[in-house]
């Protein structure tokens, strides 16, 4: 069965810059799509898209077989909550909710609908409140009210939880999250969040200069990212440069070096030549601290130690890279001399291939590898 | 978010260009010969006379002398109510933007009844100095200036209120810790900061003092500056030389504009918005009391030719000589006004062709403003411009460009003669009118959030019902503010009107001036009377609607 909202290569450019480049991307019928990714990465351009607010310039936008590409948004029934929620301020609580409602299903049923939305979002009895007068997370709540109250086909989110303290931010997801499951309406929601996409996603889709990175569960995302900027986007990683040996291991230099780490190889790999300049993705928690001249360990210095409740990250500085482990509190101090090896803890560590630029280590290459 | 076929766009541009641009543009052609006989004859006309050299450069200095004069008062009065604090603050600073509805014309009556060489002010100083003349007469460029002065001040007023609310206290605090005394700080960082409301005051006041025409043509007399100049030339017939100077007058208007464009967006570059600086209570007594004093004094001040247009309204014609105060007041001249058709007539006139100019210009307005704020290009800056243009250009040029266009039939030039017809003066309003409703409408829009009309469509509503339950509910306020300038402004309407009034639509000014050289200063004064409580009804509709 095709999925049921489908974008099948999307394109768009403002005034001739590039925004997105052909996105496609299905989602399932009731299933929650996360786009993420950094401002400018498209993301947002590919709601508007969704919602029809722009037209792309090629490819196509389908729900349930139905080609709604050149649709204008008030025909589309899909529903949406804005960023800055976009109640209505002359409009009260009641108001702003029956606004998508049919006027001719009559006062009473209209009545009817309406408690029924604010009741899903906690919000019972609110119908005559005006919009200032209650907070941002009960107005987040109100929106989401008022984009289900149509019963719309698809449920879509921008940024739904930016606008709120970062104390309320955490509850008001699970709410989000329980009202959109009750609901079991297929959503595609825009963040720049991970925590936000990995709670609130069944999927999430990373974008990154207008195109798509990868689409998967957060595990997927984590662990075996598909490109260097999902590596570094989604959680924390730090990257080591040296050489791929023939056993498909990464062959390292430097102090303490040459030593040769393992690691899964990035779909960008296929078919590269042993002895290729690559950069190996390490999570913290995939590596740990060791005493100097531990066998299999580079050598360096502690640069940083940051305590961070749960654990410690120590930066240490290394001949081919500078390096992020999470260790013990006490494991060392800043300035000393210590070996850093790879664990089997965290995911295993991901080889891409070595581009001079990015997120990636400033260390030139050809001093890791002397 | 997309919105409708350019055709609207283009249907509304062509109707604006034909009655606000094509009209100038005829006053321009005909004032070189065209199309029937190119010359710079008019031209030539116009430099080798002296007087005409003269009344450009009164109509400069007037306007200039005029900002500073305005400044002067403005400027400490917007300090005084903005940055301290005294009992009767808020309502005497209200009261203070009075003069701003007060029409032209009835204010320059009010200051002859008051200041006049027989006025009540003048009167009662000759008589407690015990002078066998009045003591000054209210002509020529110094009563031009004093009315100017009152009526204008109101923009430095309002505009550095708005600047001294919009400053940064950190930044006051700042020079504070830095050792900068009051002084210093107010020359070195307050006034600086308050450039950008100060250029714009000084700008609108410009424009103002430069289209004036009331109180250079009651009290001007052998002083001519252009706008009166343009209608003496009309008097004389003397066509040609007229477009020439409309023509000029139109040039000075438009280099005004450029500069209020430039200045707006100099201004638009200011820094970030702070917490606005708490205003100094006055502690001791005595300067509060001063300060009471100071502003109640003002107010009585302000108020004075309000009051002074009723007290005249209510003396019967002729029984007030020479006395201090009128002998007689009764309500003979207002049950006149009800009971000889003639007299109500001007009112009826400005009524319907105020509403009718108002709901025109409310609604051309309005969709002139939508389709420049929804796009970008070419027809939306045209649109702009178009909506602009009437406001810039003072109302004497737009009066003899109406004439001229509308003063023969050339169907095919799109010409009509609606020249002493009902419909000029309507005509003539509407395109006043335009600025005041497009001009709030389009910052309106501007201002209004687009995903609010995103969300209207994604709810399904489509363009009427997002236009008619959205976009004008939220815009109500700029729309009435707009709606209701518009009408005050044909209400009273003077300049235009004493170029194109029919006698059987002769509108409430030009009865005021025939009441005035009849000496029924009684009648006149009712006719302002009206005028002044329609404003100020307005005001206060307006302030409630504000205020909720």
């Amino acid at each position: 069965m095709p999925p049921f909202l489908v974008l099948d290569g999307l394109d768009k450019s403002f005034g001739g810059t590039p925004v997105l480049r052909g996105l496609s991307l299905g989602v399932s019928q009731g299933e929650v799509v996360a786009l993420l990714g950094p401002s400018g990465s498209g993301k947002t351009t590919a709601l508007r898209l969704i919602a029809g607010f722009e037209t792309p310039d090629r490819g196509a936008i389908r729900v349930g077989g139905e080609d709604v590409t050149s649709l204008p948004p008030e025909r589309r029934r899909f529903g949406m909550v804005f960023q800055h929620y976009a109640l209505f301020p002359h409009l009260d609580i009641a108001e702003n909710v029956a606004f998508g409602l049919d006027a001719r299903l009559g006062r009473e049923e209209i009545a009817r609908r309406v408690a029924a939305a604010l009741a899903l979002v906690d919000l019972p009895g609110y119908e005559r409140r005006r919009v200032g007068e209650i907070s941002g997370g009960q107005q987040q709540r109100v929106a989401l009210a008022r984009a289900l109250a149509p019963e719309p086909r698809v449920l879509l989110l921008d940024e739904p939880l930016s606008n709120l303290d970062p104390s309320l931010r955490e509850r008001t997801r699970r709410e989000l999250r329980r009202a959109i499951e009750r609901v079991g309406i297929t959503t595609v929601l825009v963040t720049h969040e991970q925590d936000e996409a990995f709670h609130l996603g069944d999927r999430v889709a990373v974008l990154h200069g207008g195109r798509l990175h990868q689409v998967g569960s957060p595990e997927e995302l984590y662990e075996q990212p598909a490109t260097r900027f999902v590596a570094g986007f989604v959680g924390r990683a730090s990257g080591v440069v040296g050489t791929l040996e023939p056993d498909g291991t990464v062959l390292l230099g430097g102090k303490g070096g040459p030593v040769q780490w393992r690691g899964t190889r990035a779909p960008e790999l296929d078919g590269a030549a042993p002895g290729s300049a690559v950069e190996l993705v390490v999570r913290p928690e995939s590596l740990a601290l060791q005493p100097p001249g531990t066998p299999g360990a580079l050598t360096g210095r502690v640069t940083e130690r940051r305590y961070a409740g749960t654990g410690t990250y120590y930066l240490v500085l290394l001949d081919a890279g500078e390096v992020e482990v999470l260790a013990g509190a006490s494991a060392a101090r800043p300035d000393d001399e210590v070996a850093v090896a790879p664990t089997d803890r965290g995911p295993a560590p991901r080889i891409f291939r070595w581009q001079n630029s990015g997120l990636s280590a400033s260390v030139p290459v050809a001093r890791s590898l002397r | 978010m997309k919105t409708r076929l350019p055709l609207a766009a283009l249907a509304v541009a062509l109707l604006l260009a034909w009655i606000v641009g094509y009209p100038l543009l005829m006053t321009l052609v005909e004032s070189l010969g065209g199309p029937v006989g190119w010359t710079l004859g008019h031209f030539q006309r116009f430099a080798d006379r002296p007087e005409e050299w003269l009344a450009l450069w009164r109509s400069l200095w007037i306007s200039a002398a005029s900002v500073v004069l305005a400044a002067l008062v403005g400027v400490p009065l917007a300090f005084l109510f903005e940055r301290t604090e005294f009992p009767g603050r808020r309502i005497l600073g209200a009261l203070a933007a009075l003069p701003v509805a007060l029409p032209p014309l009835v204010g320059v009556i009010a200051f002859l009844f008051l200041y006049g060489e027989s006025g009540f002010v003048s009167r009662a100083v000759q008589s407690s100095l015990g002078l066998e003349q009045p003591p000054w007469r209210l002509a020529g460029p110094g009563a031009i200036l004093l009315v100017h002065a009152y009526s204008m001040y109101v923009y430095f007023y309002l505009f550095t209120r708005a600047g001294l609310a919009r400053l940064d206290a950190a930044l006051l605090e700042a020079a504070a810790s830095l050792g900068a005394g009051r002084a210093r700080t107010l020359f070195q960082v307050t006034l600086p900061l308050l450039r950008p409301s100060l250029v714009s005051a000084s700008l609108l006041t410009f424009m103002t003092a430069l289209a004036s025409f009331s109180a250079p043509y009651l009290f001007g007399g052998s002083f001519r500056v252009m706008t009166t100049q343009i209608v003496a030339s009309k008097l004389n017939g003397d066509v040609g030389l007229m477009q020439v100077e409309t023509v000029m007058l139109s040039v000075l208007a438009l280099l005004g504009l450029w500069a209020v464009r430039r200045a707006d967006r100099a201004a638009g570059a200011t820094g970030v918005r702070g917490v606005a600086p708490a205003r100094r209570h006055l502690r001791s007594p005595l300067a509060r009391a001063a300060a009471g004093v100071l502003g109640w004094l003002l107010a009585g001040l302000l108020l004075l030719p309000h009051a002074m247009l009723v007290l005249v309204s209510l003396v019967p014609p002729f029984t007030w000589t020479t006395e201090w105060m009128p002998p007689i007041l009764q309500l003979s001249n207002w049950a006149s006004l009800f009971a000889q058709p003639e007299k109500l007539r001007p009112v009826l006139n400005s009524l319907w062709m105020a509403t009718l100019s108002t709901v025109v210009a409310l609604s051309l307005g309005f969709m002139a403003a939508r389709l420049a704020a929804a796009r970008k290009g070419f027809l939306p800056g045209a649109l702009e411009w178009l909506l602009a243009l009437p406001w810039a250009i003072p109302g004497t040029v737009f009066a003899v460009a109406l004439a001229t266009t509308f003063g023969v039939s050339q169907p095919w030039l799109g010409r009509f003669v609606l020249i002493g017809t009902p419909w000029i003066l309507p005509l003539a309003y509407l395109v006043r009118s335009l600025p005041l409703t497009g001009r709030g409408a389009l910052a309106g829009l501007r201002s209004l959030d687009p995903a609010l009309e995103e969300a209207a469509a994604s709810l399904g509503a489509g363009r009427w019902r997002r236009l008619w339950r959205v976009v004008v509910p939220l815009l109500r306020p700029a729309l009435a503010a707009g709606a209701g300038l518009a009408f005050l402004t044909a209400l009273g309407d003077f300049i235009v009107s004493v170029v194109l009034y029919t006698y059987d639509t002769r509108p409430i000014s030009m009865e005021i001036i025939s009441s005035l050289r009849l000496q029924d200063l009684g009648m006149a004064a009712v006719y302002g009377v009206l005028l002044i409580t329609a404003s100020i009804a307005a005001f206060l509709l307006w302030g409630r609607g504000e205020a909720r």
